[in-house]
């Protein structure tokens, strides 16, 4: 029932693309100096790269406007950075910090930030589906036309809380984008050991009243396209609609995987696909960037996360006190302390 | 003062909230067009219509979840449990999205929602129907409970759920809903986290909530023709809990019990117990004693259904027993 989208159009001007491209690198680097600080112990828990998959991110976000939302999973520094997050409370959420975009206490699982619409990394599978529903029910029901647009992995489709948001989504014509980011894994489980039929859209999109796109993620221009042909059905108020974003990541599941479940071969033939390469290349074929232009914005890019990185170090951490600050908005008082 | 039923009350309360501010809504199975299971909703469809009084599959965990993403940008949403016994389908959504989501965004986001329905051993509902899930709910930080016993409770108390900036898990008594008392008219508003004490006594404190109150009531009435001047206190919400209240009465009884519905391990007159104890523990004459549900699923048959219940007369001997006093 899919509609596959193949032959990669010009839609987005210089302007933008060059923009996109600088993005797509500011998450690679970013990603990488947080790999570097998660192995000398700076970053601690969980920490789930987004390597390989940045044209999902930004591609899509780039066709969103101000006041549209998005809400993703846990995997979620792509999403914040390129909706234009600082890299400076980013880097900081991740040491723990209290100039972190959650103020310390979310992680790297858990970035937030209000004034842009980005509501969230959410780490319990499937549980923000629902959230990114209720988002775009408010729209509906305030009588605006923003839309909410809804990452999630190939896994978490087997949650029983998708199926019951995109039903009612569906039912209720919400202006909703839900987006999979098929990487073809979830953790260490093959696509085909943990789903029925491989073409997500299936699942997705008719079942549920909604039309389904599949989409190479590896080129950001079609991610672009299918994702406005999304907003534009969901302003008009005619529903909400199902992308598959065929992606692969190129790091482990979180950074504690060791990926026997993979081989180098396999990886080394992905990343001849790799999402920014292909752009890069698009863009130098088209003249609207050079190699020197390219170095450059390389080089800020690579100021631009050290300059996030120091700003984490020398951040404060949250003191004492803040482990009972904002519980909730009437003032709390522990129910028992010592 | 008009004399309504509880579940008229709580009607009054969303019909009132509703009226007053465009952003509260109710959502639910079969709060709509079938006017609501215990008919809490009877009316709000035909005067508020399907913008805001909105029927929803069987998707506990799917409706629960829209409301909290409705909450996050700026929506009050009123989400109704058929029972809490559904709850917990949806318990993921609560505890981890509605309960944290203001703490794990640095407060960027709080969630301003009431989650409301019935609960309790109603009647040969059997295990899966009958569940009370306060002390659950009570454990987690960022989340409110509130458990009305009277129809002007459940008004003011609802009123000031709704108009809560934090989550609110309002536990309502299927047993409760058609019992009347007066019930203020208009802006009637009961604050949260104040307990009330329902009948004053000097000789021995009784702490409950919810339906337990009439039995609690019942048993100090009883005593009271015998002697014991017994002070009962309706703690009505459960988290944060009244702490105040509760040791004020007790600094002047020295003596302690707690009634409910609940099951005593790890239950909510534990809790307070242990609470008690740690402030005020020179002061008491006697061990505090709980009267709870006895500690087994609830049964189907109506006589078992009962025999777990904090009777009066199981009451009454706790009573006896922290008096030291013989029946
Ligand atoms: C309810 C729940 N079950 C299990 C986990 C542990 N877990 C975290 S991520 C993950 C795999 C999810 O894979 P997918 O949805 O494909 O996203 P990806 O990691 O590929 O981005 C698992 C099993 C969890 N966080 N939540
Ligand atoms: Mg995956």
């Amino acid at each position: 029932m899919s509609q596959v989208q193949t032959a990669p159009r010009t839609i987005v001007d210089r302007h933008k693309a060059v923009i996109w491209l600088r993005q797509m690198h500011l998450i690679r680097r970013f990603e990488e100096r947080a790999a570097f600080l998660y192995q000398n112990q700076k970053i601690g828990g969980f920490c789930h790269l987004y390597n390989g998959q940045e044209a999902c991110a930004v591609g899509s976000i780039g066709m969103l406007r101000d006041d549209d939302y998005l809400i993703t999973a846990y995997r979620d520094h792509g999403h914040a950075l390129a909706r234009g997050m600082d890299p400076k409370p980013a880097m900081a959420e991740l040491l723990g910090k209290s100039t972190g975009c959650s103020g310390g206490k979310g992680g790297s699982m858990h970035f937030f930030q209000a004034e842009k619409g980005f509501l969230g990394g959410h780490a319990i599978v499937g549980s923000h589906i629902p959230l990114a529903t209720g988002v775009a029910f408010a729209n509906k029901y305030k009588g605006g036309d923003q839309v909410c647009l809804c990452y999630f992995g190939d896994g978490a489709i087997n949650q029983g809380s998708f199926h019951e948001a995109l039903n009612m989504a569906g039912m209720w014509k919400l202006p909703a984008i839900y987006y999979v980011e098929n990487n073809m894994i979830s953790m260490g489980t093959q696509l085909e050991r943990s789903s029925a039929v491989l073409d997500l859209t299936v699942r997705g999109g008719e079942p549920y009243h909604m039309p389904a796109y599949r989409v190479d993620a590896n080129d950001v221009e079609q991610v672009a396209e299918v994702t406005q042909r999304a907003i534009t059905r969901a302003r008009a108020g005619e529903g909400p609609t199902f992308i598959e974003a065929i992606t692969y990541r190129f790091r482990g599941h979180s950074m504690s995987d060791p990926q026997k479940y993979r081989t180098k071969e396999d990886m080394d033939k992905a990343k001849l696909r790799d999402p920014i390469t292909l752009w890069e290349n698009r863009l130098l074929q088209r003249g609207w960037i050079d190699e020197s232009s390219l170095e450059q914005m390389r080089e800020e890019i690579r100021d631009q996360v050290e300059a996030a990185i120091e700003f984490a170090e020398n951040s404060p951490e949250p003191g004492p006190e803040d482990l009972y600050t904002n519980i909730t908005v009437a003032p709390y008082t522990p129910q028992e302390s010592d | 003062m008009p004399i309504l039923a509880y579940r008229d009350a709580l009607n009054q309360a969303m019909a009132e909230e509703m009226e007053r501010d465009d952003n509260v809504y109710l959502m639910g199975e079969e709060v709509a067009e079938y006017n609501g299971a215990y008919k809490v909703s009877q009316g709000l469809w035909d005067r508020f219509g399907s913008r805001r009084v909105i029927d929803t599959p069987i998707s506990e965990g799917g409706f629960s979840g829209i409301g909290i993403g409705s909450a996050m940008v700026g929506l009050r949403p009123i989400i109704e449990f058929m029972t809490f016994s559904f709850s917990l389908v949806a318990i993921d959504q609560i505890l981890n999205n509605a309960a944290n989501m203001r703490y794990m965004s640095g407060g960027q986001f709080s969630i301003p929602i009431v989650f409301r329905g019935s609960s309790g051993m109603a009647g040969c509902l059997a295990a899966t129907h009958s569940h009370r899930l306060e002390a659950i709910y009570s454990h987690f930080p960022g989340l409110t409970v509130v458990m009305p016993a009277t129809a002007a409770d459940a008004k003011g108390l609802l009123k000031s759920a709704i108009r809560s900036d934090d989550p609110v898990i309002f536990i309502e008594h299927e047993n409760l809903y058609g019992e009347k008392g007066e019930v203020p008219e208009g802006d009637h508003l009961v604050p949260i986290g104040k307990a009330n004490v329902v009948r004053e006594g000097s000789d021995v404190t009784l702490l409950t909530y919810s339906r337990s109150i009439l039995n609690t009531l019942a048993a100090a009435e009883q005593l009271a023709g015998e002697g014991v001047s017994a002070e009962v206190i309706d703690l009505r919400t459960l988290r944060p809990l009244d702490m105040d209240t509760i040791l004020k009465s007790v600094l002047k009884t020295h003596r302690c019990v707690i009634i409910e519905e609940n099951w005593p391990y790890c239950g909510i007159g534990a809790g307070v117990a242990d609470r008690i104890y740690q402030e005020i523990f020179d002061e008491l004459d006697a061990p505090i004693r709980r009267v709870t549900a006895k500690d087994a699923p609830i049964p189907y048959n109506r006589k078992l259904e009962l025999s777990m219940l904090p009777t009066v007369e199981r009451i009454v001997a706790k009573i006896n027993d922290v008096l030291y006093r013989k029946a």
